[in-house]
């Protein structure tokens, strides 16, 4: 079942160019969500490019398969993602922030091509994910809804809201994928704000729960295979990641949540993704 | 005249809407017994959702139905289904202008039993306060019917707040409901009174006592909170001595800051019958708490004679 070397080298190279994106976007001497944003390349990358069924030239399809970041913070991921696909043209995510821009700080539906959902106002990603799932068993599609939570976001009440609505309605078309880096705005979550343990407090919500190296697109695609054979509840797959993760001077650290590159760092950063 | 309770009006157009429209979902945060989206369940259970008790996950949840095609109508109590969840109604609903209708049941003070946590006293001015939302307060159950088919076919968001108790119709059955036009109930001269929900009944009898004295009340049922139609609002308010605002809703934030901002500059007398910034409690009687908070016919005539 697992991918063939083939596309696991590309899905990788993907996840390096999503990065490079990453870092450009956000350049020297401005603020940038670049921990949370390299936390789910490899994430990302396998989802836009080998798992969902979507077509970048028909974003309202209604049969695609649906992303919701509910970490809307880590946009500048899901951006590349969408332009590298084609949904808008690449040269948009140098404008990345500025005045009237299709790319907002925070996802916004209405703005960008590709986004499903307004989120990044924490904790209301996987309640949409879960009406979209709902619609989908309601009008009988086959489509799947994956949507992305960060460890410090799932200390929002309305993440165990929606965990409940998934397990009680039996959305076995919802995969949640948990980027566990680690890591919230202040600091390490283990010492600003405990949400540990995560494989068990989802499984007594009532999910299928999985555990994966987030940085690793074989593990990340047979979880996602896995997940499709799950009947009757709702997925968890709890990847583990490191906030930052690609570019050194960053990892692991609650500055880079959204923190500034130096003009030296950001050459750096520039410098470990360049062909 | 004949008595309506705008719920089960309400319950009994979302069944029919329901069978005209497949499209329709409606989901509940365990009070479908008082907002009476229980018709609903007992019809289309399977596309009734009940989401426990928990208003923000339902919300957000609806916004998902929506944007996969649904006309999803989200129920709670006013207070619930506004303040509670209002980050998901301004993010999630708003910024995208997607097509949730939210409804405010047992709205203003009119679940009197419960007390202050349950009286919605300011849903209005929270609702109007976000961008993109439409807010609406029907006066009877004849334009409840009409308003919830209207905020059905209309694409985006809309607030509707429902009374819990049996009102009387006061609404034209044959006129047709357009969202954001103020409806003149009763003609008159001297002053205009514009009001929404329940309390244009009492400037009805406000404006049939003062008759007698001589002196003639407009009364207009403002049942569009937002937008209102300022042009209209102008001219209504234009050939008068002066204007009174009548709401079972704080004097902050609802009808009396929407008109007294219309008229700004006009050099009009205006006076608010309203609750004064202070929260509800229990009471034994509906009417009992509306005369303990100023919201009666003999308090329109007092600010009108204070007009005048």
């Amino acid at each position: 079942m697992s991918i063939s070397d083939e596309k696991a080298a590309e899905l990788e190279k993907i996840a390096k160019k999503l990065r490079y994106d990453i870092v450009l976007m956000i350049g020297a001497g401005k603020p940038g969500h670049l921990g949370g944003s390299c936390s789910i390349a490899e994430i990302v990358a396998v989802l836009y490019f080998h798992k969902m069924y979507h077509d970048p030239k028909k974003p309202k399809w209604s049969d695609r398969d649906r992303l919701l970041l509910s970490k809307g913070h880590a946009a500048l991921t899901q951006y590349a993602a969408l332009a590298e696909c084609g949904y808008f043209d690449k040269k948009e995510l140098g404008t990345l922030k500025e005045l009237g821009t299709m790319l907002q700080g925070h996802p916004e539906m209405l703005r960008t091509p590709g986004i499903e959902a307004n989120t990044g106002s924490l904790g209301q990603g996987l309640s949409m994910a879960c009406g979209m799932a709902m619609a989908g068993k309601l009008d009988k599609k086959d489509y799947r809804v994956y949507c992305i939570v960060g460890d410090g976001e799932v200390a929002e009440g309305q993440i165990w809201e929606a965990s409940m609505t998934a397990a009680f309605y039996k959305l076995d078309n919802l995969v949640a994928i948990l980027d566990k880096n680690g890591v919230q705005a202040t600091g390490p979550i283990v010492e600003r704000y405990d949400t540990n343990p995560h494989p068990e407090k989802w499984k007594a919500f009532g999910w299928h729960v999985m555990e994966v190296d987030g940085h690793d697109v074989r593990q990340i695609a047979d979880a996602l295979d896995k997940a499709d054979k799950v009947s009757g509840k709702p997925v968890m797959i709890v990847a583990h990641t490191v906030k930052g993760k690609g570019v050194p001077f960053a990892e692991g650290k609650a500055d880079f949540h959204h923190g500034i590159m130096t003009q030296q760092q950001y050459e750096t950063a520039r410098a470990l993704f360049e062909e | 005249m004949g008595m309506q309770n705008c719920r089960k009006v309400y319950g009994e157009t979302l069944v029919e809407l329901g069978r005209e429209n497949k499209r329709i979902v409606a989901l509940d945060a365990d009070l479908s017994k008082s907002t009476m989206t229980r018709l609903f369940e007992q019809e289309f259970p399977e596309r009734f959702f009940e989401m426990g008790i928990g208003e923000q996950n339902m919300i957000s949840t609806a916004v998902g139905l929506a944007l996969s095609g649904k006309i999803a109508f989200a129920n709670s109590f006013s207070v619930f289904s506004s303040g509670r969840p209002y980050d998901q109604i301004r993010v999630s609903v708003c910024i995208g202008k997607v097509n949730v209708k939210i409804i405010g049941s047992s709205c203003g003070i009119s679940d009197f039993g419960d007390g202050a946590t349950h009286q919605g006293i300011e849903d209005i001015a929270i609702m109007r306060a976000i961008p993109n939302m439409t807010v609406l307060s029907p006066v009877d159950g004849i334009e409840t019917r009409k308003m919830v088919r209207a905020a059905a076919e209309y694409d985006g968001p809309v607030y509707i707040r429902i009374n819990r108790n049996e009102v009387p119709d006061v609404s034209d059955e044959n006129e047709e409901f357009k969202i954001g036009k103020p409806y003149v109930i009763r003609e008159g001269k001297d002053v205009t009174v514009f009001a929404h929900g329940y309390m244009v009944f009492k400037a009805l009898k406000a404006a049939e006592a003062l008759e007698k004295e001589g002196t003639s009340l407009r009364v207009v049922n403002v049942s569009t909170l937002k937008p209102i139609d300022e042009e209209a609002v102008k001219e209504l308010a234009s050939t008068v001595k002066g204007i009174v605002t009548v709401e079972e809703h704080s004097i902050i934030g609802g009808l009396a800051s929407a008109i007294s901002f219309i008229l700004r500059g006009q050099a009009l007398p205006i006076d608010a019958v309203a609750i004064k910034d202070c929260f509800g409690q229990s009471a034994l009687s509906y009417e009992q708490l509306l005369e303990h908070y100023g919201l009666t016919d003999s308090a329109i005539i007092e600010a009108v004679k204070k007009i005048l």
